[in-house]
């Protein structure tokens, strides 16, 4: 292989920003098709086309007249690999302005960008962390040089960074449920930022560490005492799932209540069982809270829930007009929407949820594989 | 440790994608049809891949064996006269017959003609393995005797053996279609 053409970068944060602002882009996505049509990048105005490195090894002729003229391309891969490899070719073929995504799909998946929320009213801030390539939000408060981070992901530097730009030392970290999509950051941040990790332990039974016992009688404060962080027991994703309403302002809803759709019950255990919790924290326990709180779940299932600067929030008044899982008349309809036909599992969700309860110990390898794929948490994601 | 051989080996190992399937296919040039690479990589895409450009291309991926961190990939070349016409040997029976005989403990030998390595991932229990390549040097190890059912992965290559067993006196019946829809009682890797 003599190749004079050097293709240029893309890095994921690039990609990130260019779908939140709606910017066109062409996706030539070179991985082997089972993995494409499982996960891919996806957004408003991304077209993408897939076809698998091997098949372009004696030349590219066969793809340029399928790929626009009017946009950038962008070639992706797994790693990086075989897209510089085609990126490389496509540019000898005379196409101008190729660039291959760094790291690829594996850091698509682990980007995070941060977002601001808003402002507390004692003075703070409230930021969430979008991860564009696999649908999960995180969350930290920020007050007088502390900090706590709800649903902490994986990518633990990334809030350790994020903190310490804002003079902040990270004093909790809280998981609002065991998750079952994604490997856990929170645990691992509380360690080494010397902070307290809370878990609901209605969701702790097997897990094999410490931890502080995430309930409705805990008081957990940042900065300034008068901020209040309040859980509220809301089962029905998981039987421990604990909502958190931050300043009498914010909603921080877990997996169960998202912009587009509502959580499913299947994940850790029996669906029938909690299904009913589900219907109960949706249609009772929510519905006694303020109307003017601001939803701010833990994933999102489409592009399409992204707002203003990429942020994913919905007042909860609002929702309850426009989110048809809350909008279910009768409990039996509830019941079957919740349990059946839903989408396939999250990629190994069972192993996932062993390593959130510290049972296996994989290495980071191990968990970015086990991660790869979209996070599928909502009964209405396909 | 199991031992297929191949016609070639091809080290892949600490190659990040798409090397190995790059090197492979052009290993795969200098190939004969009909004759099998392993490729050895440490690459885990490589297991997916190489199925994919295989199925792609029509070569014939045979299967990998895991030996720690090393993934060795057996792929046979497509061999175009696998698809030529070839004379066609009178005496064959298909798979369910020769389930029968094998059911019934019939006195008779299974010959299998694949390469070593489609053998080694999968043969019918008992089967003798001579590849066709083979057969003029190691017709010997076979009786006169016997009744011999000759296998390989789609009836072509047999055929084959069989016109040529059949010149040299031996007493041997065609099995169609062969492994490549095979469900009676077989050994696997």
């Amino acid at each position: 292989m003599t190749t004079t053409t050097k293709a240029n970068a893309i890095t994921a944060r690039e990609v990130t920003r260019a779908i939140i602002e709606s910017k066109p882009l062409f996706i030539l996505d070179v991985r082997n098709t089972s993995d494409y049509d499982d996960w891919k990048i996806e957004g408003g105005i991304v077209g993408s086309l897939n076809v698998p490195y091997f098949d372009l090894i004696d030349g590219v002729e066969e793809v340029l007249p399928k790929l626009p003229k009017d946009r950038d391309i962008l070639v992706v891969c797994a790693k990086e690999g075989s897209s510089i490899f085609v990126a490389e070719q496509l540019g000898e073929a005379g196409i101008e302005g190729v660039r291959y995504l760094q790291g690829g799909m594996k850091a698509w998946s682990e980007y995070l960008e941060p977002v601001k929320v808003g402002d507390l009213k004692d003075g703070g801030e409230l930021y969430q962390f979008v991860r564009m390539g696999k649908g999960c939000l995180s969350y930290m408060v920020v007050s007088e040089g502390e900090a706590a981070v709800v649903d902490t992901l994986r990518m633990t530097d990334v809030f350790e960074k994020f903190a310490k730009s804002k003079g902040a030392v990270i004093k909790h970290t809280l998981d609002t449920h065991l998750h079952a999509d994604h490997i856990s950051g929170g645990r691992k941040l509380a360690e080494q930022s010397g902070g307290t990790y809370w878990l609901p332990p209605k969701d702790a039974d097997e897990v094999v560490f410490e931890y502080h016992p995430l309930d409705e009688q805990s008081r957990i404060t940042v900065g300034r005492t008068e901020l209040s962080i309040r859980p509220v027991y809301s089962p029905g994703h998981t039987i421990g799932s604990t909502s958190i309403v931050i300043d009498n302002q914010y909603l921080l809803s877990g997996d169960i209540l998202f912009v587009e759709s509502i959580g499913r019950p299947d994940l850790a255990g029996n669906a029938g069982s909690w299904a009913d919790d589900l219907r109960k924290t949706l249609y009772s326990t929510y519905k006694e809270l303020s109307g003017d709180l601001l939803v701010l779940p833990a994933h999102f299932g489409k592009t399409s829930e992204l707002g203003e600067g990429g942020r994913v929030a919905a007042r909860l008044g609002d929702l309850y007009e426009s989110n048809p899982g809350l909008n279910i008349a009768s409990d039996e309809e509830f019941r079957k929407t919740v349990t059946t036909n839903l989408p396939s599992q999250p990629n190994a969700y069972q192993e996932i949820r062993q390593t959130n309860m510290g049972r296996i110990v994989p290495n980071d390898d191990e968990q970015r594989d086990m991660e790869i794929g979209p996070n599928r948490c909502a009964v209405h994601d396909k | 440790m199991t031992t297929f051989s191949a016609n070639q080996v091809l080290d892949c190992k600490g190659l990040a994608c798409p090397m190995p399937i790059v090197r492979t296919k052009k290993a795969m040039d200098g190939l004969k049809p009909g004759e099998v690479i392993e490729m050895q990589a440490t690459d885990k895409g490589s297991l997916a891949d190489i199925q994919g450009w295989a199925k792609n291309t029509g070569h014939y991926y045979l299967g990998t064996l895991h030996e720690g961190a090393v993934l060795r990939h057996f792929v046979r070349k497509a061999s175009a006269e696998e698809e030529k016409e070839d004379a066609t040997y009178g005496r064959s029976i298909n798979n369910e017959e020769l389930i029968a005989k094998l059911d019934a403990k019939d006195a008779i030998v299974v010959l299998d003609v694949r390469e070593p390595a489609e053998y080694g991932f999968g043969h019918i229990l008992g089967a003798v393995s001579i590849p066709l390549g083979e057969l003029d040097n190691k017709h010997g190890e076979l009786s006169k005797e016997s009744e011999i059912y000759v296998v390989c992965r789609t009836g072509k290559r047999s055929n084959y053996a069989c016109l040529h067993l059949n010149e040299k006196g031996f007493n041997v019946t065609n099995v169609v279609p062969g492994m490549s829809e095979w469900n009676g009682p077989k050994e696997e890797k």
